[in-house]
């Protein structure tokens, strides 16, 4: 914090183009950067529900989800705790409430996975810290909570309560049947072992109460999302996994995702621009237009970005589209409509400091993937609202929200492969999601240049253009 | 050919939606409308509010007292029930004969079957019917809320204020006896969000597209604490000396002499726990450096994207894309600089930054001149059009502080000369104008 009537001289940081503070020639306590949220204290969220409720499913959605958007998360399976301790599991039985060896186990792994949530919370930076376990009593609630005053840390609730026994039993096809712990069952074992599992906590089983609970942070989701009842939301973070989880669902759908068709700039090795479709380009929007008729979706919904490439390719579907302005290509400010070579040439010091920290480099007067990323959190939201939906979109927007669906880290996002003229279909499955590539088989240039060895500033120009792909 | 290839704006919204407010008297529900029409509204989407009082207020000239409300007030309720439906005629013809997307019906609504009428009606015209409900029983609330926007209201002009709240207090037990609250099991198909205790939770059913999930978003967000947002830009730059548009310059000699008052004046304010946020451009920064408390940057908060003509002159602009300069003064809101932004697309990035300052108390906001028009809209409830001309001069601080249904703003001079930055929207507006006609209305600059 400075003193208050000198203003401090300021610095333009070379990598991102973040002006900051500094003393003597050294950057000072600067003024904090708005990532897309500012969490003062770390957040402790706390799963509760009955097995099978989808608890580790939004545990690892909610996981992901908050990483992309830069805030540093994870999760600690108590679960998986168990598994690490005791090596082969032998039937419910162990869950029973009277066996005290198993009662003994489980406490164990619970505070072994608190430990471990304090290291990564007070220790490792984290800011948020998803508990995942059944937490289905209030005693156990309420160590938790204690635990987490006692180390600074906002506790958060998050109850799944689901009746519905065909949304149970399609639960546990997803995700138990293939578990570690049901390894050597036939899937009739398996179904008849987890059921009882769930019996053994029922009985204790206190839900959150409107009155009991009055004065904790929770959302309580009933129904896989029917309704949700949320209580003393404290901050913008809880307010924004609030959103989040409020917009999520289960519903079978695919999100297909590719670029543009071929443009007139990809071939001269140009980034950026406004140009429109090559000769090839318009090939493969037709191979779009017949792979899309083939694929038969239900209700899909098409998205472009509000660049002529992206609509030149939706036209060739004959179906309606809606063009989203933040699905446009990462701006390249003065670097725009440049080949790499130009780039080089013109800007050599700007070419080595993207190379140095890709995800986090902001061309002059231009974008930077960690910009890119805070744009598209809109489409994300969306896309998790939405069934069937084609993106059009363009390499850099599309390594954004590749990243998202399979959990690349930022290191990683901007090297992603994703080559023009292919299609990603990312079908929701289990945990995760499948992914098919499929090329439609229209030649086209490669676009994807990977980091080179060489990342210095004092690099020579061969070292700086060794992994540019080739062009006219 | 179905014309589908709209950009899209924030949200899509297909067929209309009615939001059907619920609750007994001074719970809140005009408050909400209002402040959720303002919003809507704002983010582009058509919305308008339909209080009934006021129908009861038009056609009742002279109201009496609370017996009006009586629940076997015969000639009552027959006014009451026509009322209601000429609310609910104007919403069908908002909704579907000029083009509306959202309306608001304020009302209290309170009885199933009331609410059961209203959603027939929802159907029968193809929209979607939200319920906002409000529940409070702090009597605190009540009391405080009788005190902003009951004693004021034309119902009392001739009371005192004793008079009127004792009588506003018989007026909500009118309403008591016969209140059915949304209730979980006998609502479970009904979509709709039921607030309780302004804002210390929410219930929320069946939330069915977009619009809804931003509604409910919004309404999680806002609240009621008394507190102030302070709207500058940041102090004169080198490149507002020249007349120059955008760029990325720092502050000139008054610049930081501005920057100087105005650490002087927050410290006068005395505001209890003051957020600071600046954009991410060298002059706000510079700024808010002046005050020496911590402050957050927001690349959101930068100025509007001139693109190809960042930098230019009011004049170069003539000079060099004249069809451009005159599209713009066409349609300033609307139109999108070469390789740059419009008005539009800054209110859309501008978005999380209004919601931010919903869910915030005390905020100064150090940003710039079309940023600045944009968040004052918001606030002020300015539509598109006068939005691009609201006058934020520099060196000019606005304090906005939430008032009744609205916003008080204090202007704030502080005392220290710049430049006019403020361009008038033209007489002559058509692409053939003369040199002259275009740039008449410029301010001067060295």
């Amino acid at each position: 914090m400075a003193a208050a009537g000198a203003a401090r001289e300021l610095t333009q940081n070379p990598l991102q183009k973040t002006w900051e503070p500094y003393d003597n020639g050294l950057p000072a306590g600067h003024s904090a950067q708005r990532g897309v949220c500012m969490t003062n204290c770390p957040t402790l969220i706390v799963m509760v529900g009955l097995p099978a409720r989808g608890k580790t499913y939004i545990s690892k959605k909610l996981t992901r989800y908050l990483n992309w958007i830069g805030v540093p998360t994870k999760e600690f399976n108590v679960g998986q705790y168990r598994r690490d301790l005791v090596k082969k599991y032998k039937s419910f039985e162990f869950f029973l409430p009277d066996n005290e060896e198993g009662l003994k186990i489980r406490k164990q792994c619970a505070l072994a996975a608190l430990n471990d949530v304090r290291q990564y919370l007070s220790e490792e930076n984290g800011h948020v810290a998803v508990f995942d376990a059944t937490n289905t009593t209030r005693e156990r609630r309420e160590t938790i909570y204690k635990f987490g005053e006692e180390n600074g840390y906002k506790t958060f609730f998050v109850e799944s309560v689901c009746v519905d026994p065909e949304v149970i039993a399609a639960n546990i096809v997803q995700v138990k049947l293939g578990s570690p712990d049901y390894v050597d069952c036939s899937n009739d074992e398996a179904t008849e072992d987890f059921m009882k599992r769930i019996e053994c906590y029922k009985n204790s089983y206190e839900t959150l109460d409107e009155t009991l609970d009055k004065d904790l942070s929770y959302i309580k989701i009933m129904d896989v999302g029917r309704s949700y009842l949320v209580n003393r939301v404290m901050d913008h973070i809880q307010s924004r996994i609030v959103y989040y989880l409020m917009n999520i669902h289960v519903t079978p759908r695919s999100i297909y995702l590719c670029r543009h068709g071929e443009s007139e700039l990809n071939l001269k090795g140009r980034i950026g621009g406004d140009p429109g479709l090559s000769v090839r380009g318009k090939e493969f929007a037709k191979s779009l237009a017949q792979f899309i008729n083939e694929q038969n979706i239900k209700d899909l919904k098409v998205w472009t970005s509000q660049m002529k490439r992206t609509i030149q390719t939706a036209e060739a579907l004959g179906v309606p589209y809606e063009q989203w302005k933040v699905l446009n290509e990462i701006d390249a400010g003065v670097c725009e409509e440049m080949t790499y070579e130009e780039i080089q040439e013109n800007y050599p010091l700007e070419f080595a400091l993207r190379d140095q920290d890709k995800y986090r480099y902001r061309y002059p007067k231009g974008e930077s993937y960690e910009d890119l990323v805070q744009r598209l959190e809109p489409v994300i939201m969306e896309l998790e609202r939405q069934e069937n939906v084609l993106v059009i979109c363009h390499q850099a927007v599309m390594r954004c929200l590749l990243a998202y669906f399979l959990d690349k880290p930022a290191e990683q996002l901007p090297y992603l492969k994703c080559p023009l003229h292919t299609v990603l279909k990312l079908t929701p499955v289990a945990y995760g999601c499948k992914v098919e590539s499929i090329f439609l088989n229209v030649e086209a240039v490669n676009t994807h240049r990977d980091k080179p060895e060489n990342v210095e500033i004092s690099r020579p120009t061969e070292d700086a253009l060794v992994t540019v792909p080739a062009h006219q």
